[in-house]
């Protein structure tokens, strides 16, 4: 696996591989970027930052209370385009508790100002 | 299906000073514009120049209507309240210009218009930036600058204020004859009248030939522009114009009617009414300006554009068809027709009124009544409005300082605002250096508000420009 | 007689941290903010990254502005929402409007400036083609979509690599729409490394350097869209120029601090950051005049606004309470070979250790930042990288300073 290492503006362009039961990582220049490369490579997780649909119809921005696992992006996202919040919800709400059993709740973030 | 005396093909500015010179003297009218608002043709996308008229042909109708056209639009825009600063303008010619100096005063003369050859010394007395290479000019006072696209809805307004109906959306697919009437067929129905007046610029031959009057060819050409910060505003005094050529009177440099500047035009023929700039174009303005401006500042730049200008032989049409009765054409329009528009409408009430009792009403609408602008308010008024309105102390365009209260009379002005560019061009939210970046989300806010449809309904202009085109959480994943 | 000590124009993050440190500095405080909420574009920056360094965690926008927006309103300090400053003379005059209040004038004993920044648009880029719908700076299209709920196309493409344009791929593609490529003048991108990685590459999102938009196809709504590689001198290599169709350009081409209010005052402005010049205490050059934030220099992280707001707010207050003291001799500091520019740009003798904040012009590696007074080395130090889309920052004591201060890479 090929990917870039975002700890610094140096931004090595790492390789991970893995032979014999062991993960090597090339082309970082510190531990870091060692570290770094084994996660993208075994278990690369995002925070997911999106919208849900208030029930007035405007939105609500969210986050994972975690991140989740980077392939689970999609499938998530579609399922919070099903959630719908009330009226009165406010920030740091929970919306839902460990969204589709990935072990993040969805929180709000932000809620629009009310309409004039 | 509505009847009435004429119907004018076109809201351009020429099709709307007609709509408004016919409701005057009492005929009944209705304008008919394909697109979703007057000036989206070649009226907003000009200089804004009110020509002096020096350089026409004499004996031409242009020479005759910019002549004309320049006495009547002083007084036309005070009336109709339409920004506007009677500046001058300079032909700025290089050493071994002064031949063709000489030849355009001498139309000068032969066309009535007030102009003269001064020094490059009395030239930087009226415009301290011009470039070093100019070594005199002809001055023709009585030039100017108007919002052009300003001066075309205002012409609407003041129709519809006199009992003119403005259908817009409404593209002429069909013209019959019958029973000695015309009926127009468009998306938005039948129309019927006694008169056509065709004043649909690039489709004006289109029209022709659809109503079996007489056919012509129709020569396009695209100029292109640069649009610079009204901070530059300061630095363009008059309206600097190089030596003409065969393509016509070359890139100027020019200050607007709204604090502007502007550059350009191009000349660069084109196979239809195609208004995309092309980068070389823009590059030959580049190469240009500094011929005769010392201070080009392409760096202030806000908004590049283009428009076109539909050619019709050597000079303007404005005539009765011979094939069709009671069927006017108004065609090839370029250059100087917007000086000329109120002049040609004063000319066609001439011939029209041949047809009909056409008498200048006592109770015509004559002068439009103002609607205030923030920016034109002293603190006394802006503070009564507030209280009487508090919209007007709401800020929605920062950079050319519009309120909510403008944009909303905008919306229900009588000529209505139902997008966001016609916004735009009624009260300059979004005109200014943001180009809307800030205030567009506002105004389409206010139009869905005011019009009351959803704010995916809500258009930059013409039909198919809507901005907000999916709802979030309705996209098709797949 | 003055109706407030400080007045701070604007209630983003920079007004927000500006207010509140004026306030804790015993100053009668007022914030006006033209939007009918403080937090400023914070608000629709609902992704992650936020307050790393300021408050050790990391944050969505809203969260942020929500922290500072709890501060201010236990603290003393006062805001105007809705309203809009109109005008600011050298005197301090300040006039806003409102539709609460009409026309309102008060006399502040010190201004904050912190109205942020604006995006260029397709015009200032002399974008040439058509003008169809489709075509909007990255910022417009994230409030359509973050705080309207509306998504400006389904294909997309984004002229300029800025970290608005990199988010605004993430959050189109995340709500359904199709990211055709990022286009991006330089060889490099101006945006952080992070969102290169997490809002282009983990959605396969191609990103072409060194490659322009040539011009915009379509009426009234755009069809497409032509690119072409640039050569040495940035120009297009038209024989080059492929098609890409899609119904929407996003532009992340650049922020221009927003200081037209400056157009009545003598403040001096710097050429390059279109900022004003400032001293260590962010005052401009007309006394009792500070600037902070997006509108003095273009940040890229939100915690160096905060921090560089607290300095301009505390020091305003101090300012207009009378306590202010610098010593009388002030030096330039300014940038030398691959700095383009230092900040603040005018430091004075004995004002302690000072933060200087600088962009380099281009890539560099290993390199080596210096900054001398008079022959005196203040700082010297390695970095592996420097990229201009990252500030960097170093340290240097002001004591004893008795000439202008360079800043330079060595290679």
């Amino acid at each position: 696996m090929k990917t870039i290492c975002i700890n610094c503006p140096l931004g090595c362009p790492i390789e991970v591989t893995e032979s014999g039961g062991k993960i090597l990582v090339r082309g970082n220049t510190c531990k870091r970027g060692h570290d770094y490369g084994v996660t993208e490579y075994l278990r690369p997780v995002r925070t997911v930052t999106t919208l849900v649909t208030r029930e007035d119809g405007a939105v609500v921005s969210v986050k994972t209370s975690a991140p989740v696992p980077k392939d689970s992006i999609f499938e998530l996202q579609r399922h919070i385009k099903t959630l719908r919040v009330p009226l009165a919800v406010k920030r740091g709400d929970t919306v839902e508790r460990n969204a589709l059993g990935l072990g993040a709740d969805i929180v709000v973030t932000g809620v629009p100002p009310v309409a004039r | 299906m509505k009847e009435t005396d004429v119907i004018v093909i076109g809201g351009g500015v020429v099709g709307c000073a007609t709509a408004d010179a016919l409701a005057r003297r009492g005929a009944s009218v209705v304008l008919l514009e394909k697109g979703d608002d007057v000036a989206v043709g070649a009226s907003r996308a000009n200089s804004g120049i009110v020509h002096a008229g020096y350089d026409c042909e004499p004996g031409t109708l242009k020479a005759r209507f910019n002549r004309r056209g320049n006495e009547m639009m002083w007084r036309l825009v005070r009336e109709l309240n339409v920004p506007h600063r009677k500046c001058g303008s300079l032909v700025a010619a290089p050493e071994g210009g002064e031949e063709g100096l000489r030849q355009l005063l001498d139309r000068a003369k032969k066309n009535g218009v007030r102009a003269e050859i001064i020094s490059r010394e009395r030239a930087l007395d009226i415009e301290p930036n011009l470039a070093d290479k100019v070594s005199s000019c002809l001055y023709a006072p009585d030039a100017g600058i108007v919002s052009p696209y300003k001066l075309t809805i205002k012409l609407a307004e003041r129709a519809v204020l006199n009992g003119a109906e403005v259908v817009t959306e409404a593209e002429v697919t069909a013209i019959a004859c019958v029973d000695g009437k015309y009926v127009l067929s468009t998306q938005k129905g039948d129309f019927k009248c006694r008169v056509v007046v065709n004043c649909a610029g690039a489709g004006a031959a289109g029209i022709n030939a659809a109503a079996g009057a007489e056919t012509f060819e129709t020569e396009f050409r695209r100029g292109d522009y640069f649009v610079l910060d009204t901070t530059e505003g300061c630095n363009v005094s008059t309206v600097v114009f190089p030596l003409p050529t065969a393509a016509g009177k070359g890139i100027l440099v020019a200050p607007t009617a709204d604090g502007n500047v502007i550059y350009g035009p191009t000349s660069v023929p084109v196979a239809g009414a195609d208004t995309a700039v092309a980068s070389d174009a823009l590059d030959e303005i580049r190469r240009a300006v500094p011929l005769t401006y010392a201070r080009p500042a392409f760096n202030k730049c806000i908004r590049v554009y283009a428009g076109v200008r539909a050619i019709v032989g050597h000079d303007f049409t404005v005539e009765e068809s011979r094939l069709r009765k009671n069927f006017f054409t108004v065609a090839g329009i370029c250059s100087p027709g917007l000086t000329a528009a109120p002049a040609i409408a004063e000319y066609l009430v001439g011939l029209i009124g041949e047809k009909m009792p056409l008498a200048e009403r006592s109770d015509a609408v004559t002068v439009l009544p103002h609607a205030p602008r923030l920016t034109e308010l002293s603190d006394d008024e802006i503070n009564a409005f507030v209280a009487h309105n508090p919209a007007w102390g709401r800020i929605v365009c920062r950079c050319e300082k519009v309120t909510e209260a403008e944009i909303v009379a905008a919306v229900h002005s009588p000529v209505p605002a139902v997008t966001v560019d016609a916004v735009k061009r009624r009260v300059r939210a979004g005109m200014g250096r943001c180009q809307g970046g800030f205030c567009a989300p506002r105004v389409m806010e206010i139009i869905a508000r005011e019009t009351g449809v959803p704010l995916s309904a809500v258009r930059k202009g013409g039909a198919g420009s809507e901005i907000a085109v999916i709802k979030v959480g309705e996209a098709d994943y797949d | 007689m003055t109706d407030f000590d400080v007045v701070v124009i604007g209630g983003g993050p920079a007004g927000m941290a500006a207010a509140l440190a004026a306030d804790a500095e015993g100053a009668r405080t007022l914030i006006v903010e033209r939007d009918n909420r403080l937090g400023g574009i914070l608000n629709q920056c609902i992704h992650a990254g936020f307050g790393l360094h300021y408050f050790g965690e990391e944050l969505t926008g809203p969260e942020y502005a929500g922290r500072f927006v709890e501060r201010v309103e236990k603290s003393r300090a006062q805001v105007a929402l809705e309203s809009m400053v109109l005008s600011l003379t050298d005197d301090r005059k300040v006039t806003y409007l409102s539709p609460e209040k009409g026309l309102v004038r008060i006399n502040a004993g010190a201004v904050v400036l912190a109205m942020g920044c604006r995006e260029r648009t397709a015009g200032a880029i002399a974008l040439a083609g058509t003008r169809p719908a489709g075509v909007y700076t990255a910022g417009a299209a994230q409030r359509l979509c973050n705080i309207e709920g509306y998504l400006v196309g389904k294909r997309v493409v984004i002229l300029g690599s800025g970290d608005i344009g990199l988010i605004m791929a993430r959050r189109m593609t995340l709500e359904g729409a199709k990211v055709a490529r990022v286009i991006e003048l330089m060889p490099y991108s101006s945006g952080l490394k992070r969102n290169i990685v997490q809002c282009l590459d983990d959605f396969g999102i191609p990103i072409n350097y060194a490659h322009t938009v040539t011009r915009i196809e379509g009426s009234p709504r755009m069809t497409g869209l032509y690119y072409a590689p640039v050569d040495e001198r940035r120009r297009p290599v038209m024989s080059e120029e492929k098609y890409e169709p899609c119904d929407c350009l996003l532009l992340s081409v650049g922020l221009i601090p927003e200081n037209d209010l400056l157009a009545g005052t003598e403040v001096e402005r710097d050429g390059v950051t279109s900022g004003a010049v400032v001293d260590e205490r962010r005052m401009t050059s007309v006394e009792g005049i500070f600037s902070c934030g997006n509108v003095l220099h273009v940040h890229d992280l939100v915690d160096n606004v905060s921090r560089e707001a607290e300095t301009a707010g505390r020091h305003a207050a101090l300012y207009a309470l009378g306590e202010s003291e610098t010593a009388l001799h002030c030096y330039d500091a300014r940038g030398e070979r691959g700095v383009r520019y230092v900040l603040p740009q005018k430091l004075h003798a004995d004002s302690g250790k000072v933060e200087l904040f600088f962009r380099v012009d281009n890539v560099y590696r290993s390199c080596r930042i210096v900054a001398e007074s008079g022959g005196r080395t203040l700082y010297s130090g390695r970095r592996l990288v420097l990229a201009p889309g990252e500030m960097e920052k170093i340290v240097v004591d002001t004591t004893g300073l008795d000439a202008p201060v360079t800043v330079r890479l060595e290679l």
